[in-house]
This record gives structure tokens, sequence and C-alpha cells, in this order.
């Protein structure tokens, strides 16, 4: 087997390889001195396509891709994401890179800043603003959080193209059933502890959801303070907060295969983004959040103090999967046995933005 | 119509074809200016400006030794002959 693990920094891109998800060979940076906040592994076509927001705090954002595994990057002379000259918006940042549904192997959608849905037809050369959530009547109470107001969660229904959520920060969830043409809020249960109101129907912080894979209905949600699991995709949550160490956290990640399976990085709370205890776990549902176990063999034993960003933790599509995280340290870990145990991959990069993760 | 020089930092070049200088025929303001070189070069203005056409907010522009920014922005009258000289700013950790 050969697994890819793209690695997105604030100083560059980097491909690490490996044959036994244990002897990683880690590249040099790709796209040097630009933030990466966005990656996709596009594995829809005969070559998997990489797809990279690139942002550089001079020359503006971008997205490029690559058909070679990185040899190679191209991106067109237009702006590839680029808000019309009606909307009076730039953009700000590419916060998110995803592959739309088999079958539609062209369409890929990328979530920005200021919030936006952005769709490309040719896989993700060129996008276009998707017009009906821009003009949502929502949008001008829609706020932002520390990171900026972003969409940076998509979820294509794997099976039906009409279907599709996104998450934004602040915001919360919305969801299309009919292609995009109507967007509906998705919170109800998920708390916002920073409005009078706790439970609105919108404008909550969702730092993070992921999808059930087998269970398109089932999501999973990080929230900004609250975890939370759906079982009708979206329109309502309950909490699954219970067993975890904190319900504060950034990523949630589902496995690729068994619905019941996801990972999560607590931080202690809020007002102190350390890990619960100062130390270095994991932790992991088999059982749709019912109970969590900390996972650390590996990691590191002494007092641990970086953040796990949003985008920084993810899971492989091999069996076993794989399992990998980075932190704002510069540090990577990867498991090969579902978190059982850990090893590094990289360490001393610069803070670790985004990760994702192929068999190749 | 006159000739104007634009000078481009290293970094920049590979949007121009390696150029160091181009020129560019335009007369009026440093939007028109600009305006002439994304017509040639799409790439390179769009890492000087974004979509609305505002000056990025980390990259500077001389004329003829002035900052356009203490002047009329993208609006500054560009005279004839007159060399335009990109410079990143300093930023960056």
């Amino acid at each position: 087997m050969t697994v890819l693990l793209a690695i997105g920094t604030s100083k560059g891109l980097f491909l690490a390889t490996s044959g036994n998800r244990v002897d990683w060979q880690v590249s040099a940076p790709h796209f040097p001195m630009t933030s990466i906040y966005a990656v996709g592994i596009d594995q829809r076509r005969g070559a998997p396509r990489l797809l990279a927001g690139v942002d550089s705090s001079h020359f503006g954002p971008s997205v490029a891709t690559s058909d070679d595994l990185g040899e190679t990057w191209s991106e067109p002379d237009h702006a590839p994401v680029a808000f019309p000259a009606d909307t009076d918006a730039s953009l700000v940042r590419v916060w998110q890179l995803t592959p739309g549904p088999a079958s539609e192997p062209d369409v890929v959608y990328a979530g920005t800043q200021p919030s936006a849905l952005f769709r490309s037809d040719d896989g993700g050369r060129t996008f276009a603003l998707v017009r009906s959530l821009w003009e949502h009547p929502h949008r001008p109470d829609w706020g932002a959080g520390f990171g900026g107001q972003a969409i940076h969660t998509i979820l294509p229904h794997p099976a039906d193209p009409a279907r599709v959520l996104v998450a934004m920060s602040t915001g919360g969830v919305y969801r299309t059933n009919d292609g995009g043409e109507t967007w509906s809020p998705g919170n109800t249960g998920i708390r916002a502890g920073f409005f009078p109101d706790p439970f609105p129907e919108f404008g909550q912080c969702v730092h993070k959801v992921a999808r059930a894979a087998g269970d398109p209905t089932r999501l999973y949600a990080q929230n900004h303070g609250g975890v939370y699991r759906s079982d009708d995709e979206g329109s309502t949550w309950s909490s699954i907060a219970d067993g975890l160490p904190s319900d504060f956290g950034f990523p949630i990640v589902t496995h690729p295969a068994e619905p019941s399976t996801l990972w999560t990085f607590p931080l202690a709370a809020d007002s102190e983004r350390f890990p619960p205890d100062h130390r270095c776990r994991v932790f992991r549902s088999t059982d749709a959040g019912a109970s969590w176990s900390a996972l650390s063999a590996g990691l590191p034993t002494e007092p641990f103090y970086p953040t796990v960003l949003r985008d920084a933790m993810c899971a492989d599509n091999a069996t076993p999967s794989g399992v990998y995280f980075g932190t704002r340290s510069g540090e990577v870990w990867s498991s090969r046995d579902e978190g059982e145990s850990w090893v590094p991959v990289a360490a001393h990069l610069p803070d670790v933005l985004s990760v994702r993760a192929v068999e190749l | 119509m006159t000739a104007v020089t634009v000078l481009l930092p290293g970094v920049l070049r590979g949007e121009a074809a390696g150029q160091s200088h181009l020129t560019i025929n335009a007369a009026g303001s440093l939007r028109t200016v600009l305006d002439a070189v994304a017509a040639s070069w799409p790439r390179l203005d769009r890492r000087l400006r974004d979509e609305r056409g505002e000056l990025r907010r980390y990259i500077n522009i001389y004329i003829d030794g002035d900052d356009c920014r203490r002047a009329g922005g993208l609006d500054t009258p560009v005279p004839a002959g007159a060399e335009i000289q990109v410079l990143p700013s300093v930023a960056g950790g």
C-alpha cells in the first residue's frame, strides 16, 4: 500500500507518503510562505487530483491543482474563486475544498471567507458562486468568529447530488435538498452559549461536522462548546459529550466505513485552549458517541499544550483506517490501527492547518 | 497612448514570463495602467489586486519613487514615461 498524507501548514503544503503508515517520507514545502487552510484529494478520476487552497498574505488567495501528486501544479490565469462584481465582496481565503459525489466526478465545492459556497464543474479548476446561499436572508446576521466568517465544512450527500450540507462559523449548519435552490438552517438542539437565547434557529459557532460513512443521515458535530449527533441529516441534534473530558474542541472525524466510529481531539474549554489535563489524547467512540475511549499509546507523555485545528485531523480510506492529526506546534502524528497506537510523521513544521490522507 | 515601465520584484516575475520590466502602453491613472497589465498578464494582476480591483494590503506600488497610497491610490495620475515599481511590503512572521 501507499498512503499519501497532505499536510497544509501556515508556510506551505507538505506531502508525506508511506508504505506502511509507520515510516514516512515528507517532501519539501510546496507553495512555501503561503497558508494552506484547505487541501483536498479527489480520487474520482484516473489519477488522483490534489487541490490546494493557497493563501499568500501578500498576493492573495488562489486554488491550485495537481494531477501528478504534486510534481507539477497548475493554476488558471483568472482567479479560480472570485466573487462576482455585483456582490461587492472579495475573497479572503478558501477554507475548504470538497469533491462532490461520485455521480458528479467534475463537481468540487469550495467554502470561503467571507461565508460563501462556490461550485466547480471542471474538477476544481474554476468555481462559481452559489448565489442561492449568498443571497440567503439570514446572511446579514451571520457573524465572525476569531478565525473570521467562513464556510469551513461542506458535506455533499454521497448518493443524492441535490443534497448538500454546509457549516459556518458563525451561522451554523445549512442544508439544501433541491440542488441548491433553497437552503434551510439545521441547528435545532445545538447550543449557542454566547447568545441570550442559547438555542437560536441559526448563529451557532459549529466548528466542524462529519458525515457517517454508510449512513448519510447520521452526522456528528464539534461545536464551540458541545459535541452532537444527528440521526436525521441535521434536522435535530443531541449531545454526545458525556464521557469526553471536555465538550470544546475543533475537529471531528468519522471512520471511512463504520458509521458509529469517530474521533475527536478535545480542548479543555473556550477559555483554556489546551488539551484537558495537558495530556495529548485522541478520543474515539465506536458506538456513535454513547461512550468514549482515550487513545494515547505512542503520543507524547509530557505536558502537552498545542491545539489541533478544525481541519488538522482526518482519517484515510484504508483498512484498518489510519487516523492523523497535526498541531499548531508543527507536529504530525499517524495511527495505522484506528487510533490504538501512534507514530510521528513529522515535527518542527510550521503550524498545521489541514491534513487529508488517502490510500493511493 | 504613452509607454510606462512597470518594474516587478523577483517573486512576481514568473507571472510575466520571467520579465523584470514590462513596457505598458497606457495613459491616465495607475488603475488604467494596471488594467493594461491585466489584459496581458491576468495572473500577475490578481496577485496585485483583488476581484474588486482594490490593491492588496501588502502590495506597495511606487510611481517615480512615490508611494501611490500617499497620493491618490489607484487614481494617482501616471505621467508619460513613468517608472512604476511594485514591491511587496514587509509583513509576515
